[in-house]
């Protein structure tokens, strides 16, 4: 019975992660790519080392496999946030069919912050 | 037996995923969009290693994804930094 849910899992995981690579080939633009990769490839990883906890009964290796999980979980936000962070200060091209870009001209291309208005309109 | 056979089946459909994300490593356009890919790619390579952890029954390897989710987040932030500051 177990054996059964621990293979579900190894598959729907690999699953997840053949949508995050088919999304990183067809979206049209960065941002919407890292949106696909980011959040699927992450819960591929997390359901695959899910199954591995399921599967084996030692503790140490329970223990490393959850550590490599909220690892994973810890620091896939951080980096995409950062990617798309210096993407945006490179100015890659947005999709054509881009309904808002609420960041726009609020952020100082010389010293690189972000301000809450527009840098014309600031006082200091 | 089962699990065997996940595993293969995971297997083969993540050597397909690999494929697709490295036509996206060598086509995209801009450099941010590599740096995904990349991303992508190492986090592929880390299922492929639990899936031949759960193949093998060795969970020897499981010290090895430790070290792929480390060197995957120490890269994208020293690509993302180098790119924004231009110096590392």
């Amino acid at each position: 019975m177990i054996e059964w849910f621990v293979a579900i899992l190894l598959v729907s995981g690999a699953i997840f992660m053949l949508l995050a690579a088919v999304g990183v080939l067809r979206f049209p633009d960065l941002f919407s790519r890292m949106h696909a990769t980011t959040k699927a490839s992450s819960f591929g990883a997390g359901l695959m080392l899910l199954s591995v906890i399921l599967h084996v009964q030692e503790l140490f290796i329970i223990l490393e496999a959850m550590i490599v999980l909220i690892f994973i979980f810890l620091t896939a936000p951080v980096a995409s946030h950062m990617i798309g962070r210096a993407a945006y200060f490179l100015q890659v091209p947005l999709w054509k069919g881009t309904i808002i870009d609420e960041l726009h001209d609020r952020y100082n291309l010389h010293n690189h912050t972000l301000a809450s208005e527009s840098p014309d309109s600031a006082t200091d | 037996m089962i699990i065997e056979r996940a595993a293969y089946i995971s297997m083969v459909i993540m050597t397909i995923s690999l494929f697709i994300a490295f036509l996206r490593l060598v086509k995209g356009p801009s450099t941010p969009d590599r740096i995904v890919a990349l991303d992508l790619i190492t986090m592929l390579t880390l299922g492929m290693i639990l899936a031949y952890c759960m193949l093998t029954g060795q969970f020897v390897y499981l010290n090895t994804t430790i070290i792929l989710a480390l060197i995957t987040f120490l890269g994208t932030v020293a690509y993302a930094r180098y790119l924004e500051k231009r110096v590392l």
